[in-house]
C-alpha cells in the first residue's frame, strides 16, 4: 500500500499530539482532524477531543463532558490544550494572520478577524496548518499578526509553537533563532520545490528526513474508519 | 412586547450589544426589526454573524467590536467583507477571549480585567488605547488591561422565556448572552417560545435557566426568531436562506427578508 500525499500530511499533523499526554487536542481544517482523531486511536490514546461545537467525545462519538466556548476558553488559558490553527499568511517566526491581507486599515481582503490566535499562542502549543505552501501564504512579513510569533514572544512564558505542516513537509522552530527551519520532507517533494514555494529563506539541515511512513494500521484506520469518503483528498491534492 | 415595539426602545448612536456567535442562535427577528427603523450610528459589540453582516450591508455602523465575522459554513461573510474593504465603519478587533472578559468586566461593574491575550499580537497595534497592567505580587507578569464593554442595550435569543424574562437555554452552547445581558443598560430577549414559569422544570434542567428577569427589559416571542441562524435544539442553521444571503445583493435580500419573507 503506498501513501498518499494527504496520507503523509496525516500523520504529520497526527505527531504535533504525539506524547502529549492527557490534554485538548484543537484540529482546525479536515486533515488537522483526521490525524487528531488518528493519534488519539493510537499512540495518545488520553487525548480529548470535541465534536467541534460543545462536546468531548470519545473515537466512537460517545459525549464523556461539556465544553461551551466559555470553558473552552478557559481551557485555552489552562494550557492543557493543543491547538493546530490554519493560516492566510505565515512568516520565517512563526507570525500567523488570518484577519486581513494589505493595510488593516483598510484592508485589500477582509478575512476571518484575529479569531483566538492571540489567547492560543499565548498559552497553550499553537501549530499551524497550510494545505497549499506558496509564497502568498510563507511571506516574508505577515501583514497583521494574530498569532504571536517567536519574535514578538519576548516574556511569554507560556509560548511555543511546535511545528507547521503543509502539503509540502513539516516545518519548526529549532533553530538558534527561532527562524524557520525544514523538519521533513513528503515523499515525493524535492528541497528546491520547498525553497521556491517560500517567501522567505528556509534553515535548511544537512540532511533532510522524509515524513515518516504511515503503519498498515494507520493507513487503515484513516481510509476505512476516520475518513471512508475520502474528502483529505479535496483539502489535498494527490 | 413585539419586536417593532422592542427596537422601538433603541435609538441611533448606541453602543448596541448582540447575543450568540458567528451564525449561531442570533437575534435574527430583532435585527430585522431594527433595520426597519431609521435607527443608525450604531456600535456594534457582537461575535459577529450575519447580523454584523446585515447592519453594515444597511450602512448602520458607525463602529464594531469584533474579534471575528463569519457565518460558520461559510466562512468569511460576505457583506462584512464589502463594508471593510470600503473603509464602511471604524474596528475595534480583539481576541475572543480579551472579548468575553471585556463583558465580564462590564457585567462586574469593574474598568477592566486582566488577559495574557493580545500582547504581541497586533491587535494592540490596532487599538493603541489599549494598556497593559503588571501584576503586583511575585510573578510580576505583564497582562493587557481590557477595557469593559458596557453597552446600552443588548438583544439576545434564547430557547424559552417567561413574561418575566426569565430566559432558558436548551441547546448546547450558552455562548454569552447571560454577560450581553449583564453588561447593558437594558435587554431585550426574543425567545422561540413564552411558557409559564412553571414550564421551565419540564423544559430543562435548572442549569439551562440561563437568564435573571432582573437584568432583561422586555420578551419578544419570535418562533423561528434565530432564522436562519441555528437555534438548537429548535432548528439548525437554514443552509439554503443563508446562501442566498450570502450571494443575493443586499438591496435585493432586504427586500423579500425585512418584509418577514424567508426562503
Amino acid at each position: 500500500m503506498t501513501a498518499t500525499r494527504a496520507e503523509y500530511c496525516v500523520i504529520a499533523c497526527a505527531e504535533a499530539w504525539r506524547d502529549a499526554g492527557e490534554i485538548l487536542a484543537s484540529p482546525m481544517g479536515l486533515i488537522p482532524s483526521v490525524g487528531a482523531r488518528l493519534a488519539r486511536l493510537t499512540f495518545a490514546p488520553d487525548l480529548l477531543l470535541t465534536d467541534g461545537e460543545a462536546m468531548i467525545v470519545d473515537p466512537e462519538g460517545t459525549v464523556e463532558g461539556w465544553l461551551p466556548y466559555r470553558q473552552h476558553l478557559t481551557l485555552v488559558t489552562g494550557g492543557r490544550r493543543h491547538v493546530m490553527m490554519g493560516a492566510s499568511q505565515i512568516d520565517r517566526y512563526g507570525n500567523q494572520n488570518i484577519s486581513c491581507i494589505g493595510d488593516w486599515e483598510r484592508p485589500k481582503r477582509q478575512l476571518l478577524g484575529v479569531r483566538g490566535a492571540p489567547v492560543n499562542t499565548l498559552n497553550n502549543p499553537t501549530s499551524y496548518w497550510v494545505p497549499k505552501h506558496s509564497r502568498r501564504v510563507f511571506v516574508e512579513k505577515v501583514d497583521m499578526v494574530c498569532g504571536v510569533g517567536y519574535d514578538h514572544a519576548a516574556g511569554a512564558r507560556h509560548h511555543r509553537v511546535p511545528r507547521v505542516v503543509s502539503d509540502l513537509g513539516v516545518f519548526d522552530f529549532a533553530t538558534p533563532d527561532h527562524s524557520m527551519r525544514l523538519a521533513s520532507l513528503h515523499p515525493g517533494v524535492t528541497v528546491e520545490q520547498v525553497t521556491e514555494a517560500t517567501g522567505f529563506t528556509l534553515t535548511l539541515p544537512s540532511e533532510v528526513p522524509s515524513t515518516r511512513e504511515p503503519t498498515a494500521q494507520e493507513l487503515k484506520l484513516i481510509r476505512e474508519v476516520l475518513d471512508p469518503a475520502g474528502a483529505r483528498t479535496r483539502e489535498v491534492a494527490v | 412586547m413585539t419586536a417593532d415595539e422592542a427596537v422601538s426602545r433603541l435609538e441611533s448612536g448606541m453602543t448596541l450589544g448582540i447575543g450568540g456567535w458567528g451564525s449561531r442562535r442570533k437575534p435574527m427577528e430583532l435585527v430585522r426589526a431594527l433595520l426597519r427603523t431609521g435607527i443608525t450610528d450604531l456600535t456594534v459589540v457582537s461575535y459577529g454573524g450575519p447580523d454584523v453582516g446585515m447592519l453594515a450591508a444597511a450602512g448602520r455602523l458607525r463602529a464594531l467590536v469584533a474579534p471575528f465575522v463569519t457565518l460558520d459554513s461559510i466562512p468569511l461573510e460576505p457583506h462584512y467583507r464589502a463594508a471593510r474593504e470600503s473603509g464602511a465603519f471604524a474596528l475595534t478587533e480583539i481576541d475572543e477571549a480579551m472579548f468575553m472578559w471585556g463583558l465580564h468586566a462590564a457585567a462586574n461593574r469593574l474598568p477592566f480585567l486582566p488577559v495574557r491575550a493580545g500582547l504581541g499580537s497586533d491587535v494592540m497595534r490596532v487599538n493603541p488605547g489599549l494598556r497593559t497592567v503588571t501584576s503586583p505580587y511575585e510573578d510580576g507578569e505583564t497582562f493587557v488591561a481590557v477595557p469593559a464593554l458596557r453597552l446600552d442595550a443588548a438583544l439576545v435569543h434564547v430557547n424559552r422565556a417567561d413574561r418575566q424574562g426569565n430566559g432558558q437555554y436548551l441547546g448546547p452552547d450558552p455562548y454569552f448572552d447571560d454577560l450581553f445581558c449583564e453588561a447593558a443598560d437594558a435587554a431585550y430577549v426574543s425567545c422561540e417560545r413564552i411558557v409559564e414559569t412553571a414550564e421551565f422544570a419540564k423544559e430543562g434542567p435548572p442549569q439551562s435557566l440561563l437568564l435573571k428577569r432582573n437584568v432583561v427589559s422586555g420578551v419578544v416571542e419570535a418562533p423561528g426568531g434565530a432564522h436562519f441562524t441555528s437555534c438548537a435544539p429548535d432548528y439548525g442553521r437554514d443552509e439554503d436562506a443563508q446562501r442566498a444571503y450570502a450571494t443575493t445583493p443586499w438591496p435585493e435580500f432586504a427586500a423579500e427578508y425585512l418584509a418577514g419573507r424567508t426562503t
